[in-house]
């Protein structure tokens, strides 16, 4: 999993059946120190985050269709958490 | 997933089977990322903003049929609202 910041959303019309009813979230994977970390991701939300959130994301696919209840699904990221807290040991 | 714009076609005669009369686009990953060839599963065409599945789970798209692809093209993008 990632912690990545989410920085938009993402709006499609035409798009598979299985993403319908989604937030669709543009994520920017971050660093330890928050700083953006290559390109941005499309994830499908599964936790209700928002623009702004510091988030957890997976970037596989049985996690991701399991986290939005959409199996054998052309889905391969979600958001499955929001972040509150990173405590460094 | 990610972000890319289509930028080109790919034309094949001989390919597998599961591709006959699927449309193969280049697409390039943005904002100035590689390009890789996705198989269409949402009738993207040229200059379009979509976003591409990637991995096994790509495949998916087409079910119940088996294409054998690592990255489809699952949605035309409309409007992106960005911050930052």
């Amino acid at each position: 999993m990632i912690i990545a910041r989410v920085v938009g959303n993402v709006v499609a019309t035409q798009k598979d059946a299985s993403h319908e009813g989604k937030k669709i979230l543009l994520i920017q994977p971050l660093d330890l120190e928050n700083q953006p970390m290559g390109d941005a991701i499309v994830a499908l939300d599964a936790v209700d985050a928002g623009v702004g959130d510091r988030v957890l994301a997976v970037q596989e696919g049985f996690s991701a269709m399991t986290s939005v209840g959409h199996l054998e699904s052309p889905i391969d990221a979600a958001v499955i958490g929001v972040v509150d807290l990173v405590e460094f040991a | 997933m990610y972000l890319g714009k289509v930028i080109g076609r790919v034309v094949s005669t001989v390919k597998d089977a599961s591709l006959e009369g699927r449309k193969l686009l280049l697409i390039r990953r943005l904002p100035q990322g590689p390009s890789v060839v996705a198989v269409d599963a949402v009738g993207a065409g040229a200059g379009e903003t979509v976003y591409v599945c990637r991995g096994r789970e790509a495949a998916f798209a087409f079910k119940p049929q088996e294409v054998p692809t690592e990255a489809s093209v699952v949605a035309i993008v409309d409007t992106i609202e960005r911050e930052l």
